[in-house]
């Protein structure tokens, strides 16, 4: 064969030269930048058991935390017990300064004794101003008597009348004393009581048995109503105040399963169950609350301590699923990239459950078997270029 | 007809394409300095692009979040979602940060993006392995250029996060690769204090009585737990739906929730003219004056290659070429001198982009003009090389 021209050696090697040049180029214009076609990876929808999981974080916490503390506004003396302490229902934990609470019973109980005495002298007057009734009343009848026989003037039965009256008002003062010492001892002795069941209130006692976790104040220190000496725990009822974003809470239910992992010790997660959901949700945070009971073991967990928990819940029926990665939301409508006759498809999609693996169902709008773009380079759209590879990137 | 151009060069083949290489080299230098600054100006675009979202909702009257530092509840994008025309609002936070890795650090720009639903403005786009984030909380989706691989750990702030997925130009203004996490997780990397300043915060609440008054230490309490508390965002991303009008809702957002907004286009000029605008200028400037030193070399290395074959020309001269004949073939040469430095160069760039430690965009459209304006120089430059070879006197080639 010869060419229509003659190239001398010196021209083949200029082609050569130039000729892979140009091919470089080529490949550098078309295959980089821009204009490179995008890299994708592509899987085929395929069916599988889904078995979704919740995962919520929350806070190790006691069921039932009892903040012992006075009444009423005092001066601690004596705390009793430390934190880590065990303590059992009744037992003294502090007391708080009585002052002059002591005084004050042994005032009140004067008073009773007091009151006795009047009372007694009371019924003594009582007596008194029954004789002079009895007195009264016989001179009066007789002075009747006499009047009626003519021996003494009117004036004289007015006067002994008069006596009796006297006598019978007498008398009832001397009634009505003795209920008011009777009412003031009850009165005094009830008094002295109060303080008494006062002063037995400055014993702050365990209402449960439980553990010491706090002692917030040490003798010496003066508190108010209301504010917490000492604070126990009921240390074999803890669960996990866990929270779960409401988006992901779907199916969340007492009962259910969960495993929790502590933050000290991740590696070895504790089994444990829904106690309840919470039928108040965080509205600002978004989130459900629920509490999770578990079994403790291998030692306490502090209190406030952080917690992972996953409810798994139980697998679904096989059906078509894609990884997440997978699904977009274009235009405002959530779907997939469908490689459809070389093309590139966006087909929307309804989606189902979705596992901690990122594995989601799809309800609607896919078939088994079609080849969907999982990864891919950059962003893609209907008139991208693509080119499939096996791994990214 | 014999090619004068075409035997002068395979006469010096060597020397030619040498020289042709040479000059593409610094044509590829230009060229990486323009994809510099398209990279930069992309950067932007892509930090918007990626965000999926049509109006940026803000702190009032700040340039947030990107150009200055906003902060406002989460819980605003509420009434925001309510209104006409918004068909998606959420929560994003933005933290620049050092991370970790092995025995670097690595910067990354934090992004909290809420996970509950795909395709919320904010979470990343793609992904090129890996999944997104499924748990709300612990995971993470890192850019590829982090470094980072799947099934890292990386620390942030106190708490460890797995890498799940690997995203691509996903890149904050300034370049640094993006790390997603679920909004709850950003918001504790981006308000919670380390726990020393917590620590401290405690004992300084409890020393001040209008904190801590006597006889009431429930107060110290409620202080401190609104202290620890953290549902800030730094904008609230917004879609709208395909009817409305973004300026007519984000005016809407104006006036009813008294807060800032930018559009789209309002947010590009923030990025690229004011927050890029004097880094992007500098470049742009390097890359004028590399232009008009490259437009002169190569009209040096014609006009010397010219002087350098002053003899043969005189030659041709004397043998009764006409001038016509010897301009022909000096512009040729200057051509092709052109477009093998142009093919060069441009290979070049494309080679050595992606080992630039910011993206560098190189423009179908940049090449073409520098195509354009390379074969313009070669032009210009050969009038010169052409006025020195026709004023040759052909004694020169008995002579000289």
């Amino acid at each position: 064969m010869t060419l229509p021209f003659t190239m001398s050696r010196r021209g083949w090697t200029l082609l050569a030269v130039l000729a892979p040049l140009l091919l470089l180029f080529a490949w550098v214009a078309f295959r980089s930048g821009p204009l490179a076609p995008v890299n994708v990876t592509i899987a085929q929808v395929e069916e599988r058991s889904i078995a979704p999981a919740m995962f919520g974080i929350g806070t190790v916490e006691a069921r039932y935390t009892q903040k012992v503390g006075p009444t009423a506004a005092g001066r601690v003396t004596m705390v009793a017990v430390d934190v880590g302490d065990i303590v059992v229902a009744g037992q003294l934990l502090a007391q708080i300064d009585p002052i002059d609470l002591d005084q004050r019973i042994d005032a009140a109980a004067g008073g009773t004794a007091r009151s006795a005495a009047l009372e007694q002298a009371a019924v003594a007057q009582i007596a008194d101003a029954n004789a002079r009734v009895v007195l009264a009343r016989s001179v009066a009848a007789r002075t009747e008597e006499l009047k009626r026989g003519g021996w003494v003037t009117d004036a004289m039965v007015d006067q002994r009348r008069q006596e009796l009256a006297a006598a019978q008002a007498g008398l009832a003062a001397a009634q009505a004393n003795r209920s008011a010492a009777t009412m003031d001892r009850g009165r005094l002795g009830a008094e002295r009581s109060a303080l008494v069941e006062q002063r037995a209130n400055l014993r702050l006692v365990a209402p449960h048995a439980g553990l010491v976790v706090r002692r917030a104040v040490e003798p010496g220190t003066t508190v108010v109503a209301g504010q917490a000496v000492i604070e126990t725990i009921d240390p074999s009822q803890l669960w996990i105040n866990v929270r779960f974003d409401q988006t992901q809470s779907a199916g969340l239910a007492a009962g259910q399963q969960v495993r929790i992992a502590l933050r000290s010790r991740p590696d070895a997660p504790l089994s444990g169950i829904i106690e309840r959901v919470e039928p108040m949700a965080d509205a600002l945070t978004e989130e459900v609350l629920a509490k999770a009971r578990f079994t403790i073991t291998g030692g306490l967990p502090a209190i406030g301590e952080l917690a992972e928990v996953t409810v798994a819940l139980p697998a679904q029926a096989r059906s078509l699923a894609i990884p997440n990665a997978a699904v977009h939301r274009i235009d405002g409508q959530v779907g997939v990239w469908v490689v459809r006759d070389g093309d590139l498809v966006f087909a929307p999609v309804r989606l189902g459950a979705q596992n901690l693996e990122g594995w989601v169902q799809v309800l609607h709008g896919l078939t088994r078997g079609e080849d969907i773009v999982i990864h891919s380079a950059r962003a893609l759209s209907a008139s991208s270029r693509f080119s499939i590879v096996d791994a990214l990137p | 007809m014999i090619s004068l151009a075409g035997r002068d060069i395979l006469h010096g083949w060597g020397k030619f394409v040498l020289t042709g290489v040479g000059l593409g080299l610094l044509i590829g230098v230009t060229l990486s300095m323009a994809g510099v600054y398209r990279g930069m100006v992309d950067d932007a675009q892509a930090l918007l692009d990626n965000s999926r979202a049509d109006l940026w909702v803000v702190q009032k009257d700040t340039l947030g979040p990107y150009a200055e530092p906003s902060s406002l509840t989460e819980d605003s994008e509420r009434p925001i979602q309510a209104m006409r025309g918004v068909a998606q609002a959420a929560g994003v936070t933005y933290l620049t940060m050092q991370i970790a890795h092995g025995d670097k650090d690595v910067r990354v720009m934090v992004v909290g993006a809420e996970m509950g639903e795909p395709g919320l403005p904010g979470q990343p786009t793609h992904l090129i392995s890996g999944r997104q984030i499924v748990r709300g909380h612990y995971e993470a989706v890192a850019d590829v250029k982090t470094g980072f691989a799947i099934g890292d750990r990386v620390k942030v702030r106190r708490n460890f996060y797995t890498i799940v997925g690997l995203t691509s130009r996903m890149v904050s203004s300034g370049g640094d690769p993006m790390l997603f996490l679920s909004l709850k997780d950003a918001q504790a990397a981006q308000f919670q204090k380390d726990s020393d300043a917590i620590v401290r915060q405690r004992a300084r609440t409890a020393a001040n009585p209008q904190l801590n008054p006597p006889g009431n230490p429930a107060v110290a309490q409620a202080v401190n737990a609104v202290q620890s508390g953290n549902s800030n965002v730094n904008a609230i991303l917004v879609t709208i739906t395909p009817d409305a009008d973004p300026d007519e809702v984000a005016a809407a957002i104006r006036r009813w929730q008294r807060l800032t907004v930018y559009t789209r286009a309002q947010m590009e000029e923030i990025l690229v003219q004011k927050l890029i605008a004097n880094s992007a200028r500098q470049i742009a400037m390097f890359l004028v004056i590399l232009s008009i030193v490259s437009a002169a070399i190569v009209a040096f290395i014609i006009y010397t290659m010219t002087i350098g074959k002053i003899r043969e020309i005189a030659v041709l001269k004397l043998i009764g070429t006409r001038n016509r004949t010897i301009s022909w073939m000096i512009l040729q040469q200057a051509l092709g001198l052109g477009l093998i430095g142009f093919i060069v160069g441009k290979i070049a760039a494309s080679l050595w982009a992606p080992f630039f430690p910011k993206y560098v965009l190189l423009l179908p459209s940049d090449s073409i003009l520098g195509f354009v304006a390379v074969m313009l120089i070669c032009t210009v430059a050969s009038f010169l090389a052409i006025q020195a070879a026709i004023k040759v006197d052909p004694a020169e080639a008995i002579g000289g």
